[in-house]
């Protein structure tokens, strides 16, 4: 059971009191460094950094709504190998997903992590991000926007088509979750240590102990039914976009085949993509012919072939952080379609991607006796 | 007018499904030839892009076949096969994929007759929902 403790706010500034819940905790030694959002110091941008240095933590700030990668393909680089050193590594709600997905590809280690959750505010895409930066207004005034004003439109900017359907404003599988919703944030946070290395780091650090409020439980509970009718609606719009292959074409038709999509996407983890080996690098003549079947071919070609392969090969583990679109240069509202189909494949696999650890990917495991339905031709489609 | 011929792409397993045609061949068994039999060594080894590729180049149907549950000649690529048509089902379900042009069926090397009969009904089958949208509408 989960064990809940205060973390005191000064001057209703929630940024500074987790910088400083961070620095006690890199000063107990107890854990060798924090991976997290910092503000570069040259220009107004948010990256995941490696911070070993108490001072530098001051310019750390994991509620910036700026959200340029998931920190989830960062998080594989540091644990792939052991390296004898514990990292706290402070994510979304979405990263933490997506990483338990790539632990499960073995692209990843819990062991000598701490995984740090904060209730996630969201985020703007990256070009509302600049806008929002030039604006210069404080994450402080931004979380104020969210959590008190409840509004979704800050200073003119909405959040993420991701972020505004996500269902999972907090984040599961943290060792240590710092709750905002629900609470009084202005003077005081919530520390959640779900686990044992949670537990323990919070033990040593002597804070006042308290217990999960039912506001808390509550607000928590009617953000999620309000963020699934949303998400519900969004499925139903994005289906019927994409009801046929000529309509989905219409949808992908203006991608060039750049493939950031899959560089962004934290679970598209191949070192090398088979659409940029020899297999697809074809000859001018294959170009030809094709172009002579049908009188034209539409050049890059592949493009929905690629976008159905991606689905076929990640929809199970597609955690809908959003990146693909924050990612995509033209546009494309991939996360909408992705999220529609991951939500099917999944549920049709009774699965819910970075839900549960010890959960199988559903492709990486089979049984003699199940999905009969699929064998045999005697099924008729329903139309 | 002539009637529509439905171009049918089949992966079929060496040792069970390909093994039936070949003795359906040998019993002077006659399946319409709409079906292009593609030999693999498993259904295994049937990757979702070849099923994709296949029904995005204009093939009206696809039809995966091997052998029956714990007859896999590589002990479980059979069952690694019914969970990838699974989801590549769900998938293309989505983007109105009918039922009838993804099939997956279990045909051992001594079903001529069943292999047959399968074949001769999925054309039909076919044939009655008319040809794949994809083959007309697609630019690649």
């Amino acid at each position: 059971m989960s064990t809940f403790s205060k973390l005191e706010v000064k001057d209703k500034d929630i940024v500074t009191s987790l910088q400083g819940f961070f620095k006690t905790l890199l000063e107990s030694k107890k854990i060798d460094a924090f991976m997290v959002p910092w503000h570069l110091p040259m220009k107004e941008v948010v990256m995941p950094t490696l911070i070993s240095d108490v001072e530098q933590l001051d310019k750390a700030d994991p509620l910036a709504p700026s959200f340029p990668m998931n920190a989830a393909k960062i998080a594989s680089r540091l644990t792939k190998k052991p390296a004898g050193q514990t990292i706290a590594l402070v994510m979304r709600s979405c990263e933490i997903r997506a990483f338990i997905e790539l632990i499960k590809l073995k692209q990843g280690s819990l062991d000598n992590t701490v995984l740090i959750g904060i209730d996630c505010l969201g985020a703007f895409d990256n070009r509302d991000y600049a806008s929002f930066a030039k604006k210069e207004v404080s994450t402080v005034r931004f979380c104020d926007k969210i959590l008190k004003d409840k509004s979704e439109n800050i200073e003119g900017l909405n959040l993420a088509a991701a972020c505004k359907v996500c269902e999972h404003p907090v984040p599961d599988n943290a060792d240590i979750i710092i709750g905002l919703y629900g609470i009084d944030y202005q003077s005081e946070l919530l520390l959640e240590a779900p686990t044992v290395k949670g537990e323990e780091l919070l033990q040593a650090l002597n804070l006042p102990k308290t217990s999960e409020s039912a506001s808390r439980q509550q607000a928590i509970k009617s953000l999620i039914s309000d963020r699934e009718a949303k998400r519900d609606k969004m499925f139903e719009e994005t289906s019927l976009a994409t009801s046929n292959i000529e309509k989905l074409s219409g949808y992908l038709a203006s991608c060039v085949n750049c493939y950031n999509c899959r560089v962004a996407c934290p679970v598209c983890y191949c070192r090398e993509c088979v659409f940029v080996t020899d297999v697809f690098d074809h000859d001018s003549f294959q170009y030809l012919q094709w172009a002579k079947k049908k009188g034209r071919v539409k050049m890059p070609t592949d493009t929905d072939f690629f976008h159905l392969t991606r689905m076929a090969h990640i929809s199970l583990a597609c955690v809908g952080c959003g990146q693909c679109s924050n990612a995509c240069p033209n546009d494309i509202p991939l996360t909408e379609l992705f999220r529609t189909v991951s939500h099917h494949t999944q549920k049709a696999f009774e699965y819910e991607a970075g839900k549960n650890i010890e959960e199988p990917i559903p492709l990486s495991v089979f049984n003699d006796k199940e999905y009969e339905e699929v064998v045999g031709i005697n099924k008729q489609s329903t139309e | 007018m002539t009637e529509f011929e439905p171009t049918i792409v089949a992966f079929f397993c060496n040792w069970c499904t390909y093994t039936a045609s070949d003795l359906a061949g040998t019993s002077r068994l006659s399946y319409p030839p709409n079906i292009k039999i593609i030999r693999m060594m498993c259904t295994g080894m049937v990757d979702p892009k070849y099923v994709i590729k296949a029904l995005l180049e204009g093939a009206d149907a696809v039809l995966i076949s091997g052998c029956h549950p714990g007859d896999c000649h590589y002990i479980n690529g059979n069952y690694k096969a019914r969970r990838r048509v699974k989801l590549l089902k769900e998938m293309l379900k989505r983007f109105g994929l009918e039922e009838e042009r993804l099939r997956l069926t279990w045909i051992g090397a001594s079903d001529g007759l069943q292999l047959a009969e399968t074949i001769n009904t999925m054309v039909d089958q076919v044939k009655k929902l008319g040809p794949s949208e994809i083959k007309s509408t697609m630019v690649i």
